[in-house]
């Protein structure tokens, strides 16, 4: 049993390294959950230890393969290896067309041992995901499971309209069969280093938690799948906010009414709410290459919660200024396409590429200066890298001065403000100035910032 | 507070409840079956730790994936009686635990006119003038009880406060008569529709279960079930296409019910196998947006709608 009961708390472990917050109590129900399911089938364990130590369904794509690690399907390499490339494929061509999935982990753990072994000395050897996948070429085999699979259901039995599917649902089972790959090499690896260090470094962070300045195409995806969701939680909060701030004198009319339930005697005083004011917003983007992910991403979700607000108007520059909140509005059908639309239809750049604060923010003073009022609050968000031209403090002076409230964003941290080109510690002097470098900040920033 | 936690400590891990409901997972996922809910192994495995641990269920997930149906499914197989406490903006303390009958009250104060004022108190704070609300009659009953709490993200944040006496200790206290602990422990099942992020202190007594849409395969047994005279091939086709609907990037992704429904108009419609024109005129029982069904339309190469 003590062995049991240092792997859940190893797994807990690395669980808690990527940032999850798991207490003692919960350590303790992981640990009864096992003595209920038992150790006879792993997928019981699996929902169990998930459903006793896990509290958002955001965690579950970290948990699943620091699972794998800590309580492995097998130990080494598979009994029967040694069939070679062109065999391999045969039998996964087969089990793709059959959708099988034992049969596909199975050749996921050959196809591993078999190609992705590298290195000879101890120490410096290991098992690559990326290049099994670089020999076996699953990808290629599409072709060749839909022939497989049009000629076996040629005889009526098949699919018929739901065939048109076929393309999609074999490139998800391959898109699976990659994973598995991976969840493989990585268990291979953890033997040979300790599993202790390959699940806090090889799995893959959750996607809110992921630097926007690094966060992969596929990353940046998923970010943008989350801007609905988060939307609307923050429009929850933001309403909560505003109710609480929404009170005003008192509603005689409705307290008297409410006193009815205790006899008469008006102890609850009912409040009149306040006809709320909804604020304005306005955005300065920064979408050159380095930090165009951050910009994107939040344009997204400021467009999202735009019934929060009367108005939103939204700019992009990168040494040019102009405004894209029209291009915003027809971003939501195609949130992908956003930041490549932006660039080719706005009028962003001069005689050179690199971004320039200083001109683009002087020009948003001069040419839109009347988008900001008494009311407005501006969002500016960039990380303030003039490429050593003049920062132009006085056009942030003069928007400062008009605007209810400037915040700036930065997603660089803030150890690496002021190092180099970066005018950030001048802007910051202006205007207040927050790091906000994953998704988890930026809502959290948003969430305490917007005006109500 | 101190004599409280020395109380305590040596049960600190409770053995399992005297009369568990269920004696595995298969088991779990048999009976459930027989009242029409079928359940995939996350989902069994949860609702039997939630039985043998003695903790809530707090399950979330998409709409229309069946979560308040599994609670009643749970009480169906246990024979226990359901009680339900529907959350909303504004819910509080005496539409959830109880309220004094306060007309009941003044009619008894005026009635018994002769009476000391002291008998008159320790009346009409009695059992008989209480109203239990949801919370205090699944606590209070001696019958096995399933304790619903449905689309717990509505209720305000007070609420959750409220919910943790209740969901950690199984008591509640109400001043002028004392503490009301639970005799026999209600299954509870809390639902959420990730509307509102709820508290860490809650979700730390609860065991977590999130429905998705279910596998394919699953998926095809619940519309062999729900909608019975639907032929196998045409079974399979419906859940493969809102498969591929739900990999889509849609405003609002099909889901269980939908496809129920979808199944139940085909064959209203006397269709025997999904074509085009089929899927053009039944899409908008599926997407309800129609951003999406243009979207999907695209997708399955059919004609401009």
């Amino acid at each position: 049993m003590t062995e049991v009961a240092e792997r859940i708390t190893g797994l807990v472990g690395a669980l808690r390294a990527h940032g999850m917050r798991i207490g003692t109590g919960e350590s303790v129900d992981a640990a009864r959950a096992a003595r209920e399911l038992g150790f006879a089938d792993r997928e019981l364990l699996r929902e169990g230890l998930a459903a006793t130590l896990l509290h958002g369904p955001g965690q579950r794509a970290v948990f699943d393969p620091v699972f794998d690690l800590y309580f492995p399907r097998a130990v080494g390499g598979p009994a029967d290896a040694g069939s070679d490339r062109d065999e391999l494929r045969d039998r996964l061509a087969e089990a793709l067309a059959a959708g099988d999935q034992v049969m596909m982990a199975r050749l996921a753990a050959e196809a591993v041992d078999g190609m992705g072994g590298y290195g000879s000395s101890p120490g410096s050897d290991g098992f690559s995901a990326y290049q099994t996948l670089d020999r076996l070429r699953p990808q290629t085999l599409l072709a060749r499971v839909r022939s497989d699979l049009r000629g076996g259901n040629g005889d009526g039995s098949g699919g018929g309209f739901a065939d048109r599917l076929l393309d999609d649902e074999i490139r998800g089972r391959i898109e699976q069969f990659r994973r598995m790959v991976g969840a493989e090499a990585r268990r291979r690896v953890a033997e040979r280093r300790g599993r202790d260090e390959i699940a806090r470094r090889g799995v893959v962070p959750t996607a809110d938690r992921v630097d926007f300045l690094f966060a992969g195409r596929d990353q940046l995806a998923e970010l943008r799948r989350a801007v609905q969701p988060l939307a609307r939680k923050l429009a929850t909060r933001l309403a909560a906010r505003r109710r609480r701030a929404a009170r005003g004198t008192v509603d005689l009319r409705r307290t008297l009414r409410s006193s009815l339930s205790t006899g008469g005697v008006p102890m609850r005083p009912v409040l009149r709410r306040r006809r709320p004011v909804r604020p304005e917003l306005v955005l300065l983007c920064d979408v050159s290459g380095s930090v165009s992910g951050f910009s994107d991403f939040t344009m997204l979700l400021v467009q999202a919660l735009h019934d929060q607000f009367s108005k939103i108007r939204v700019f992009a520059f990168v040494n040019r200024l102009d405004e894209v909140t029209g291009l915003l509005d027809h971003g939501r059908a195609d949130p992908d396409g956003l930041g490549a639309r932006i660039r080719a239809e706005a009028t962003l750049t001069g005689w050179h590429g690199s971004s320039d604060y200083g001109v683009a923010l002087g020009e948003f003073a001069e040419r839109y200066g009347a988008a900001v009022g008494p009311r407005t609050t501006v969002f500016v968000l960039g990380d303030a890298r003039t490429n050593m031209s003049d920062p132009n403090l006085a056009a942030v002076r003069e928007v400062a001065r008009r605007a209810r409230r400037v915040y700036w964003l930065n997603p660089e941290p803030q150890d690496r403000w002021g190092t180099g080109d970066s005018a950030a510690p001048a802007y910051a002097e202006l205007v207040e100035m927050h790091e906000c470098r994953t998704a988890r900040q930026l809502s959290a920033l948003i969430a305490r910032l917007l005006p109500v | 507070m101190l004599n409280k936690r020395l109380d305590r400590s040596p049960d600190l891990i409770p053995d399992p409840p005297e009369a568990p409901l269920f004696t595995s997972v298969d088991d779990v996922c048999a009976r459930l079956a027989e009242t029409g809910y079928l359940a995939s192994p996350a989902v069994a495995t949860t609702v039997f730790l939630a039985d043998r641990l003695g903790k809530p269920l707090l399950v979330e997930g998409p709409a229309g994936v069946g979560k308040t149906e599994l609670a009643k499914a749970v009480a169906q197989v246990a024979g226990a009686r359901l009680v339900r406490l529907q959350c909303y903006e504004g819910v509080d303390e005496s539409r959830a635990l109880y309220e004094w009958n306060h007309a009941k009250q003044l009619l008894r104060i005026s009635a018994g006119r002769d009476e000391s004022w002291d008998e008159t108190r320790t009346d009409i704070f009695s059992e008989e003038f209480l109203l239990p609300r949801p919370l205090l009659t699944a606590i209070r009953g001696d019958e096995p009880t399933v304790l619903l709490i449905d689309e717990t993200d509505k209720a305000d944040v007070e609420m959750e406060g409220l919910l943790l006496e209740v969901l950690s200790d199984f008591q509640i206290t109400v001043p002028e008569l004392g503490t009301v602990s639970a005799t026999r422990r209600p299954f509870v099942v809390l639902t959420s529709n990730a509307g509102r992020e709820l508290s860490e202190a809650l979700r730390r007594r609860c065991l977590f279960l999130h429905i998705g849409f279910p596998e394919e395969e699953l998926e095809r047994r619940i519309v062999r079930l729900k909608v019975p005279g639907l032929t196998e091939a045409l079974a399979a086709s419906v859940v493969r296409v809102v498969g591929a609907l739900r990999a889509m990037d849609l405003r609002k992704a099909p889901s269980v019910a939908e496809t129920v429904d979808w199944a139940r108009t085909l064959l209203a419609l006397g269709a025997g196998a999904l074509d085009e024109t089929v899927v053009r005129d039944s899409l908008g029982v599926i997407l309800k947006h129609q951003d999406d069904i243009q979207k999907a339309a695209a997708k399955l190469d059919l004609d401009a709608l």
